[in-house]
């Protein structure tokens, strides 16, 4: 028992940090309702007053980290690793990725990507990788101070990169390192691909237990992935709104709430803050309001958002009544939720940790954005050509060509980074941008 | 020539050149202007239409403009502004009556655009994150090989030899070609090379769209006749250049500027085919 850090939880987290993110969602919140109140005219709706409590949570979340060294063990895990097991042994989950995507969005991920850089990591890699790398030998800690690692967890479902990225970070720490290898799928999961997983899972479970110093319970991780399956509906249910016209909600609100589905998945205020925003939104669709004002156009997203210029790119498209309806990236998180079964934990992650976009074949992201394109009834397609995502940006010049000549759906790639802002030029994408809407408008 | 009347002016403020375009009632050039770019962009446009209007003092003040060209939102006085990928779609149409695939070769930027026969932007490419492929490339090089820039393409075009140039970034180009020079290998030579590097990107880039015939080229490489020749050899098919391939997006940004009012750009479609490159002066 670490006492003086129990108690600067107890006093940091618990009675002074909880309480003061309670009264900036306050503040936040009638800020939010003080623009509703205004007289309309805006490009876009005002934001959703449920985002106030996203940014409670989230903050939360990293409030706790900040202090949990000493109180809580901590795993640092992969966006798409099956951290249900983790969580039902009481581990607190940091998601690099996530913080790499704060940074970005709140434009410090160059900084640290630089540190990387300068330490002899390429620039051809993956700018979350940088970023984290970055964060972490230079010790410098551009939004909050992150708690080191007692356990590191690594799915190889999303990339290859985070192979190596979480072998830098157990040799850093030095601490164990469990990865979990998800055969990529080319067709359906097969039984031994599923029973391949499943075992790995199995073999996990004892090193967990041995870090966190405790035996895993069933009856929490069955009531860890009840939970997460139902919060994982909900965020589809959010996102499926968007086919109503005007659309409620963009992308971006996509992007800007998707936080607690994947670093708070499986806690119950997760589910309570999706139930929360499902009824505002639900309010806009009663009330007629779209997020884009004068909607005109509605349009797919394909990939990770560009984090330091959604501001810039949501303004831009909603001058011209582009409403960025849907996006593949937000939805892998909400569309395996059916697959998810409380009663097999085990077996049913590893199916669900199998089938996720990237660890898919190209024709299956293909498949899905025809089907999205039809479901969300788009005029159009935006794929984000991420130089530092090279799995999700595998093969889309032939998905381009693909919508645009035989769906019929015009498509564009849009050149950037997710958080590296110098693989980006505003100049160019932006012309590069209107002269799509042109010829989106030039359809009719 | 006695001075026509100017109905409105469309002005290509591009990432090296500007151009001004003023059109007569009927659609027809009355008159235009070509400068290099200066970075003071709204400065050099307004000067350059203060222009245009004192040489045809029939024109009103408060004639309507239309901009496009990278710098078209530093027009000050264009009503609003129209991207360079429909201008050079349209002006293409508009001169020739047809669609097909333009490519269109500015001096940063380089597009296909593939027209229909309406003269709609079906689809496009453009090059992206390096000026290789573009007016930039070529401009460049010259000026390093103290050649003006309107022989390189007559020269290239009567060379006895073609160099292999490997390079396809600008900056390593340049080193091969004086490393080239150095060894005594012919200047001409060397610059019908420099011509089909750059062709090459260009032709990959109309591959990844498909050529739907007929080819047009325009911007300010048009004005090059081995880049045309050698466009020829490469896609195995003729190539059309409009008259005026330079002026294309100022002309268009001024018809626009005619025919249509607000942002209406579908006004412009089943319009009456102006006179087009018909120029009055």
């Amino acid at each position: 028992m670490n006492l003086p850090a129990q108690l600067s939880y107890a006093v940091g987290y618990g009675l002074v940090g909880k309480a003061a993110l309670w009264r900036q969602r306050r503040k936040d919140e009638r800020a939010i309702l003080a623009r509703m109140r205004q007289p309309s005219g805006q490009l876009l709706a005002p934001p959703l007053l449920s985002s106030a409590r996203m940014k409670e949570l989230m903050s939360r979340h990293y409030l706790q980290a900040r202090y949990a060294t000493g109180v809580r063990k901590v795993a640092w895990v992969t966006s798409g690793a099956p951290v249900e097991i983790l969580q039902a042994l009481g581990f607190l989950l940091i998601y690099p990725e996530n913080h790499a995507a704060l940074c970005g969005a709140r434009r410090k991920a160059v900084d640290m990507c630089v540190e990387a850089e300068h330490a002899g990591y390429s620039r051809d890699l993956c700018s979350y990788a940088r970023t984290d790398i970055g964060t972490v030998i230079s010790g410098k800690a551009p939004i909050t101070r992150i708690p080191k690692p007692d356990l590191l967890l690594c799915c190889t479902n999303i990339c290859q990169t985070v192979l190596y990225w979480y072998r830098v970070l157990a040799h850093h720490f030095k601490v164990p390192l469990i990865v979990i290898d998800t055969p990529f799928l080319f067709e359906e999961a097969q039984a031994h691909q599923i029973d391949f997983v499943k075992q790995q899972l199995e073999e996990a479970i004892p090193v967990a237990e041995q870090v966190a110093g405790r035996t895993l319970s069933f009856p929490t991780l069955k009531d860890v992935v009840h939970a997460g399956k139902r919060a994982s509906e909900l965020w589809l249910e959010v996102l499926n709104r968007a086919q109503h016209r005007p659309a409620p909600i963009t992308a971006f609100d996509g992007f800007t709430n998707m936080g607690p589905i994947v670093d708070l998945r499986g806690e119950p205020e997760t589910i309570r803050f999706y139930e929360t925003l499902l009824a505002e939104v639900d309010r806009r669709i009663e009330t007629g309001v779209g997020a884009v004002a004068n909607e005109r156009m509605r349009v797919l997203w394909d990939n990770l958002p560009i984090w330091y210029r959604m501001g810039w790119l949501s303004g831009l498209l909603a001058q011209r009544g582009v409403s960025i309806v849907a996006s593949d990236y937000t939805y892998a998180w909400g569309e395996l939720a059916p697959m998810m079964d409380p009663d097999r934990p085990i077996e049913s992650a590893a199916r669900v940790y199998l089938h996720p976009i990237l660890n898919r074949s190209t024709g299956n992201k293909l498949h899905s954005m025809r089907r999205m394109a039809k479901d969300f009834q788009c005029d159009g397609v935006i794929l984000h050509s991420d130089r530092s995502c090279k799995p999700y940006s595998l093969g889309q010049i032939a998905q381009r060509d693909w919508l645009a000549n035989e769906v019929g759906v015009p498509a564009f790639l849009l050149e950037a980074d997710h958080s590296d802002s110098r693989a980006f030029s505003e100049e160019q994408a932006g012309n590069r941008l209107e002269a799509f809407i042109e010829l989106m408008e030039a359809r009719g | 020539m006695s001075p026509q009347r100017i109905a409105a002016i469309g002005v290509d403020a591009g990432s090296t050149t500007c151009k001004v375009v003023a059109v007569t009632p009927t659609g027809a050039i009355a008159a235009w202007r070509l400068e290099r770019g200066l970075p003071r962009i709204e400065e050099q446009t307004a000067a350059l239409v203060d222009d245009l209007l004192a040489e045809c003092p029939d024109a009103s003040v408060d004639v309507r403009i239309v901009a496009t060209g990278y710098g078209r939102k530093l027009v000050g006085r264009a009503e609003r502004s129209v991207t360079e990928i429909t201008c050079h779609a349209r002006g293409v149409f508009q001169s020739t009556g047809h669609g097909g695939t333009l490519l269109d070769v500015g001096g940063q930027d380089s597009k296909v655009i593939q027209i229909g026969h309406d003269g709609r932007v079906l689809d496009f490419a453009m090059n992206d994150k390096c000026a290789a492929g573009t007016g930039r490339f070529l401009e460049h090089t010259a000026a390093r090989l103290d050649v003006p820039l309107d022989e390189l393409g007559p020269r290239s075009c009567a060379a006895p030899s073609e160099q292999a140039i490997s390079s396809t970034c600008t900056v390593f180009a340049e080193s091969e070609i004086i490393s080239l020079i150095a060894h005594g290998v012919p200047l001409d030579g060397i610059l019908r090379g420099l011509h089909r590097s750059l062709v090459s990107r260009l032709v990959a880039m109309v591959r990844t769209l498909g050529v739907r015939p007929p080819v047009m080229l325009s911007g300010g490489v048009a004005r090059n006749t081995a880049v045309r020749a050698l466009l020829e050899q490469d896609l195995g098919i003729a190539v059309e250049v409009p008259p005026h391939p330079q002026l294309m997006g100022a002309f268009v940004a001024a018809l626009l500027a005619l025919h249509t009012s607000g942002s209406d750009l579908d006004s412009m479609h089943g319009a009456t085919r102006t006179p087009g490159f018909q120029i009055l002066k």
